[in-house]
């Protein structure tokens, strides 16, 4: 019964003496239990109190005082305000064990929440939230529900966090109950405090439902938010900026003032205020307009602030710098005149010591170079072992991302090798390696000071390096058959990767040296194959052995090709995640760099929050509350009709363009599609489009955060290829290539930066050749490892395109190779209408990770080879086109002449149908018929000696005229 | 948010423990024990990841207080809490430490219980708690209706940090403008960083509900004003004894909740309605004009491998008719000294064994002299290959100016419903310099 932790705390007996609280710990005494029942039941109510108070110092050094649960309950019916929170201390511990005695204590409750004193009205809410037994929380919801509406804000503060918890316990009983209403009602309360816990509450319960729309963030609701903000206590304020965080402005000018209602809380005591107010304010700033000035001041208004958290306490210092960390990486221009304050203190935790090395590479650059390199040649004769590895390496990381800088680095390192600390030369030696790849053929002559150290490497890391080094500058190292003999000597008890650079600076010295190391690269090659286990290693021993017997020229382009720069960008964050953990700024998300899915179970969490997209940019289509609202003001009808429905549409000569097609498909339906869904999901984040966290729509279901999340996996499964699709491919290319069509197809443009897809780049171009429409890419690998496995998939998109075939890379693309690739595609994909309408939205996915890029392709490449229409029927359906949908637009400098350019347009399909010339003004009448089966009308007017053109455009589908207009630009101007 | 709030001793074992969420069951408290109290590492980070649980910690003396969540929680938030957590004890029964803990675990879990509802922060201003929190039992009983009502409308309300109806028979103000001035320098005597963290501590004995203006040379506010007379110019030669300086740059600053933040913003006023008793109202940062009270000029010869030789000379650089107090400058000595000969002009010198260091304290010293040290070091010869790490010489002192300029232009209180002015309040503002972290590297 007498248990461990007690004993512990017997040295504490002494303090009994003084009739103080501590002498709760230290009863040890044989039987207590059954002292302790007998106090509890006595009459006196001090030793009543004494016994409870004993009970809870053994609960809280975990000791089981379960069984004294009815004696307890007893003295709950007590005057005594500290008895009677002792005795709720307890009840909140043991009811879920007691179950049925818990029931017990209802009664007290609901007495207690009619008490006159609001104290105990709120005492009575918070306790009976926190027992968590289910039949409690029945009788729990009628006082529940006064207290909420209850006179005094100290009782409705508590009871909002209480509909919290009950919801936790239960939340088909809050929902039921209507609770989540009057917590709703509570937002526009005239008291801050409640203001505050209703945001509290209303946040966590929207977290673990998704789809509800909750915290329904509306300009008034913010309006209320942010004058609650400026009453509030400091943990209010945090609240409610958490919250902000989470809405979306409609535009850059109710961003602009919230943003100005936010940044006096930068001045703000409490930390915790301060970087919440940060939160939002880069979140909302990416709605601004980079050259508006408030931008400017803004950006200006952030820095001090931070700087300021460096002054807290460490452990503060800490969540702020990791906070920063994100920062610097999203936008560097705040604090890049900061660097000063991120100086490593002799005294500061370790731990804030490598968070501050870290900004402080990152904020590295010419002007301040000197200064930084100074510290850094300190801290490396510091203790820390890991604090002095970290600041060698961030020499050496200096040395790659200043290029001017990177003579002094290496003279740096070089003195660091002279001190001789074993630690330090080796991590010196790992850095110059990297050097040497970023700057080859420059720093050689350091070679004879590196050969000197090779005795005292004794980590893998290290000898590797050195290995490297010898092997690629063999032929400037006399001796370096020798240095890499005494590497030989223990092969086998060295590490693998040491193994593998062993064989691969050997076979390099061979190459280079053929006549004195036939022996060793012998040696090598048998110890790697026949007397090695590892089969990486003896892999590379037989293709070196097989290159190396067949044809050595072939060898020595491969194993002596020229190698690929490093950058420095190899330690930044994934844009994406980065965007992801600026909306988590202030949480542990933002501490530990990852996102919340990662450390955080169940459905909280799994969604991935991201930036608004940048001004002006209309992209929020996706978002239901966007649409409602937008759908009043300006109702264009805001969907491409599908293929079946224009037909129809077309026959009805239905005159009214606002029914035409469905309605607009709802923003989820699509998401069940199959294998699009997956696609789905990243793809928003890629238009940038913040979904309402709250609202219920793509990005923010857990399914679908959780295809997302696996999306590299769940990939290869709906990209499976029919079966045709490799001779469709090659009878597409033969096509391509034999019959030149007039189509015009734009120029290459670069798609997906290699900076983006961690060293993919993907430039591209559309075209249609024989009436097929092909994506043409090059796709070009400048990163550092060899990529395979590539697939291709598209969103949704207004014409239903999608890849007829699979991506055709069958090599794998090596380091700086490109490859050029077309990829037939169809229009019988999903549709669903972009902004632009042309605009295309791809997901590439490789061995490495999945890409999303978007890039428009010209309209003109859907105009079908039977565009031409009968000139009886042109007219009547020009006549039947209502004029509201006729377009008018200039084409400035052209030169051409009526007919070369009717010439020019039939090549992409535009049809002349009539030429009228009146007054010396050539007309044109033009028709073109889109894949999904959408006729434009056009009318070309040229006049002879004006360059500039005018063109009208008629449809039924009035939106795709500007795309329609920038294809006859783009057709006639090239 | 907040899961559970562990208290421990140094051994690991729990003082307090109040779970608020489900989610965090009792092996967490023996999780946190093992990993991070009983580590053999030192800590690495305040925040602990342990099967997806996290844990963050901050430790007062040998007392480890440990939040613990299982959600994506504000970290700030959690840390502030844990500070203001560690305010509160302090503010009600002293030094946080075991036996304190021990003898006030029921107080300790009222506050809790008051402070911290389901993992979210409550109010926890010390004024208002100790309305209706206390020492000797909860008040409750006794209290009219009226009694009861205000102490909920202050907990809730706007100005949560202020009771109403304080009286005082003289009204009274104390200011101390306490600054850290902080210092890195190189050996050649070049700041490498330089900054000053001040703070403005303010002791109210206010009737009423007072309306404050504070008021400082602050350089914007000064410009603004400025404009119409050109007053700017003079004094700003002055740098001794920083006393002339007209207006001061102040890099960013940050306020007491009582302070209405947007009226700063907009207006850079200062404006609030103080506590009651102490509290700090500002503080600021600044790194430009800043006075660097001494400067250390450091010589360290090795002589051979087992001798070293240091001299120091420190020079004061304000007024002369300023005194500067409990100086003390720390020189490090290389873990292997066998033994140190000082001279020194004025105040002692020891060299300390156990703290590796030479230590000589001056009691007082007035500006613009100079004092000097030497010592020579007797080094144990060693094998080891490592190098002595050099650590930077540091000081302490403490001088009765503001090293940033700072200077108080005015405190008005305003109280329209009392009968007393701006004029009857007795103001008193003291300035004090202090060192931070004033290092130089040798």
């Amino acid at each position: 019964m007498i248990s461990g932790p007690f004993c512990v705390l017997q040295e504490n007996r002494q303090f009994g003496s003084k009739m103080t609280d501590s002498k709760y710990f230290t009863t040890t005494k044989k039987g207590e239990i059954f002292e302790l029942k007998a106090e509890l039941n006595s009459d006196k109510k001090e030793k009543k109190k004494e016994a409870v108070k004993k009970v809870i110092a053994s609960m809280t050094v975990g000791k089981d005082v379960s069984a004294l649960f009815p004696d307890v309950v007893n003295c709950m019916q007590t005057d005594n305000l500290e008895l009677k929170k002792l005795v709720y201390l307890y009840l909140m511990n043991y009811a879920k064990s007691q179950p049925d005695m818990a029931i017990m204590a209802v009664n007290t409750f609901v007495k207690d929440c009619e008490d006159p004193n609001p104290l105990i009205r709120a005492l009575a809410v918070r306790t009976m939230g926190c027992i968590r037994v289910d039949k409690i929380t029945e009788y729990l919801c009628e006082p529940l529900r006064k207290c909420l509406k209850d006179e005094d804000p100290y009782v409705r503060k508590t009871a909002a966090v209480c509909v919290a918890k009950l919801h936790d316990i239960n939340a088909q009983l809050v929902e039921d109950q209507g609770f989540l209403d009057t917590l709703k009602d509570l937002i526009s309360d005239s008291n801050p405090m409640v203001v505050a816990n209703a945001v509290a509450a209303l946040s966590e319960i929207a977290e673990s439902h998704p789809n509800s729309n909750l915290l329904d963030l509306n300009p008034q609701t913010i309006n209320k938010l942010l004058t609650a903000l400026n009453e509030c206590t400091e943990w209010g304020q945090i609240f409610i900026l958490d919250c902000l965080a989470n809405y979306t402005p409609r535009d850059d000018r109710e961003s602009q003032s919230i943003c100005e209602r936010v940044t006096p809380r930068l001045s703000h005591a409490n930390s915790a205020v301060v970087l919440s107010a940060v939160k939002v304010l880069m979140k909302f700033m990416e709605m601004l307009p980079k050259d508006l000035d408030y931008y400017g001041t803004l950006l200006k208004k952030l820095a001090p602030p931070l700087v300021t958290l460096l002054s807290a306490e460490p452990e503060l210092q800490y969540v702020a710098l990791r906070n920063i960390n994100l920062i610097v990486q999203r936008r560097p221009e705040i604090m890049k005149h900061e660097m000063k304050v991120f100086f490593v203190k002799y005294n500061d935790p370790i731990y804030v010591k490598l968070e501050k090395l870290d900004i402080m590479i990152r904020l590295a650059s010419q002007a301040n170079i000197a200064q930084v390199l100074a510290e850094l040649k300190e801290y490396a004769t510091e203790v820390d072992v890991d604090f002095v590895r970290k600041a060698v390496r961030a020499i050496g990381r200096c040395a790659i991302k200043v290029e001017q800088s990177a003579e002094r680095c290496v003279s740096t390192l070089l003195d660091l090798i002279q001190t001789k600390v074993n630690y330090v030369v080796q991590e010196a030696i790992v850095v110059i390696k990297d050097i040497f790849r970023k700057y080859p053929n420059k720093y050689e002559s350091v070679i004879a000071t590196l050969c000197e150290n090779l005795d005292s490497l004794d980590e893998p890391e290290a000898r590797a390096a050195m290995i490297w080094i010898v092997g690629e500058y063999a032929e400037r190292i006399d001796n370096a058959d020798e240095l890499l003999e005494s590497f030989l000597e223990g092969f086998h008890d060295e590490s693998t990767q040491v193994q593998l650079q062993l064989l691969t600076a050997i076979v390099k010295l061979f190459l280079k040296k053929p006549t004195e190391t036939q022996e060793l690269v012998q040696q090598v090659l048998s110890l790697a194959t026949q007397d090695s286990d590892n089969p990486d290693l003896r892999d590379r021993g037989y293709i070196y052995w097989r290159l190396l017997s067949t044809d050595p020229v072939a060898a020595k382009e491969v194993v002596l090709a020229e190698k690929p720069l490093i950058s420095e960008e190899t330690d930044l964050i994934e844009p994406t995640l980065l965007e992801e953990l600026i909306c988590h700024i202030g949480t542990l998300a933002s501490v530990y760099h990852k996102p919340p899915s990662a450390f955080v179970e169940g459905s909280r969490g799994v969604q991935h929050k991201r930036l608004p997209g940048s001004a002006g940019s209309g992209e929020s289509v996706d978002s239901p509350e966007t649409t409602s609202t937008a759908g009043v003001s300006d109702a264009p009808p805001a969907v491409i009709p599908s293929q079946g429905d224009l037909l129809g549409d077309l026959l009805n000569l239905d005159l009214t363009p606002t029914t035409a097609g469905p309605p607009p498909p709802a923003p989820s339906s699509g998401m069940q599609l199959g294998g699009m869904d997956l696609l789905g999901g990243g793809l928003d984040s890629l238009m940038g489009d913040e979904s309402e966290p709250l609202g219920g729509d793509l990005g923010g279901t857990p399914a679908i955060g959780a295809g997302f999340g696996a999306a590299p996996a769940a990939l290869p499964a709906s990209f499976s290829a029919p079966v045709s699709g490799g001779l469709d491919d090659l009878f597409d290319l033969g096509g391509g290539v034999g019959m030149p069509m007039g189509a015009y197809s734009p120029p290459k443009s670069v798609w997906l930066p290699a900076m983006k897809a961690k060293g993919l780049e993907i430039s591209g171009t559309f075209a249609r050749r024989a009436g097929v429409i092909q994506m043409e890419m090059t796709l070009t690998n400048k990163a550092m490892s060899v990529m395979t496995d590539f697939a291709i998939q598209f969103n949704r998109n207004s014409f239903g395109l999608s890849p007829a075939g699979p991506l055709q890379v069958l090599t794998p693309l090596s380091p700086n190779q490109s490859i050029e690739v077309a990829l037939p595609l169809n229009t019988s994909g999903p549709v669903m209408k972009m902004d632009p309408l042309n605009n295309l939205q791809v997901a590439v996915k490789n061995n490495i990770d999945v890409f999303y890029f978007s890039c428009q392709y010209p309209i003109s490449m859907l105009f079908v080879e039977d565009g031409k229409m009968e000139r009886q029927i042109f007219l009547a359906t020009w006549k039947d086109i209502p004029n509201d949908n006729e377009s008018q637009f200039q084409i400035k400098d052209c030169h051409l002449s009526s007919d070369a350019a009717s010439n020019k347009l039939q090549g992409s399909n535009i049809f002349t149908i009539a030429k009228r010339t009146v007054d010396g003004q050539d007309m044109l009448y033009q028709s073109m018929k889109l894949t999904n089966g959408i006729w434009v009308l056009a009318e070309l007017r040229i006049q002879a000696g004006n360059p500039n053109y005018t063109i009208s455009l008629k449809c039924r589908a009035a939106e795709v005229s500007q795309c329609v207009f920038q294809s006859y630009e783009a057709v006639l101007k090239n | 948010m907040i899961g559970g709030l562990f208290i421990y001793n140094h051994k690991g074992e729990v003082l307090i423990s109040r779970v608020y969420r489900d989610d965090i069951g009792r092996n967490a408290v023996d999780a946190f024990r093992v990993n991070v109290i009983h580590a053999r590492q030192q800590v690495r980070s305040p925040v602990t990841n342990i099967a997806r649980t996290s844990f963050f910690h901050v430790k007062r003396s040998n007392i480890w207080l440990a939040a613990v969540t299982k959600q994506n929680v504000n970290a700030a938030m959690v840390f502030e809490f844990l500070y203001k957590m560690c305010d509160v004890m302090t503010a009600y029964f002293g030094k946080i430490s075991e036996e304190n803990i021990k003898n006030n675990f029921v107080l300790i879990y009222e506050l809790l219980d008051e402070i911290l509802d389901f993992g979210y922060p409550q109010n926890s201003e010390t004024g208002a708690l100790k309305t209706f929190i206390t020492q000797q039992g909860i008040k409750g009983q006794l209290q009219t209706k009226e009694e009861q009502s205000q102490i909920t409308s202050q907990v809730t309300g706007q100005i949560g940090w202020r009771r109403e109806g304080i009286k005082y028979r003289r009204n009274e103000l104390f200011l101390d403008v306490l600054e850290s001035v902080n210092l890195l320098m190189s050996p050649q005597g070049q700041v490498l960083s330089a900054h000053v963290s001040g703070r403005v501590v303010m002791k109210s004995y206010l009737s009423g509900m007072p309306e404050c203006k504070f008021g400082m040379n602050d350089k914007i506010v000064i410009d603004k004003q400025g404009k119409g007379g050109a007053t700017d110019d003079a004094g700003k030669s002055d740098l001794g004894g920083g006393s002339g300086k007209q207006s001061i740059a102040i890099d960013d600053c940050t306020f007491h909740q009582c302070v209405r933040l947007s009226k700063f913003d907009s207006e850079r006023s200062i404006s609030f309605i103080p506590p009651d008793g102490e509290y700090e109202l500002m503080r600021y940062r600044t790194t430009k004009d800043i006075i660097l009270p001494f400067r250390v000029i450091p010589l360290v010869r090795e002589v051979g491998r087992t001798k070293l030789e240091v001299k120091v000379v420190i020079k004061s650089n304000f007024k002369p008719s300023l005194l500067a107090q409990k100086i003390e400058v720390r020189i490090p000595t290389p873990l292997n000294t066998s033994g140190v000969q000082v001279i020194c002009m004025k105040g002692k010198a020891k060299y300390k064994a156990s703290e590796n260091a030479i230590v000589w304290k001056i009691k007082r010293m007035a500006g613009m002299k100079e004092s000097q040290i030497s010592a020579e070091i007797e080094l144990l010869p060693t094998n080891d290959k490592k190098k002595w790490a050099r650590p930077p010489i540091s000081m302490n002192f403490e001088v009765p100016f503001a090293p940033s300029g700072l200077k108080v232009r005015y405190l008005k209180v305003f109280e329209s419903k009392l009968n007393y002015s701006d004029h009857d309040v007795i103001k008193w503002v003291r300035y004090i310099g202090r060192s931070g972290i004033y290092e130089t590297r040798c």
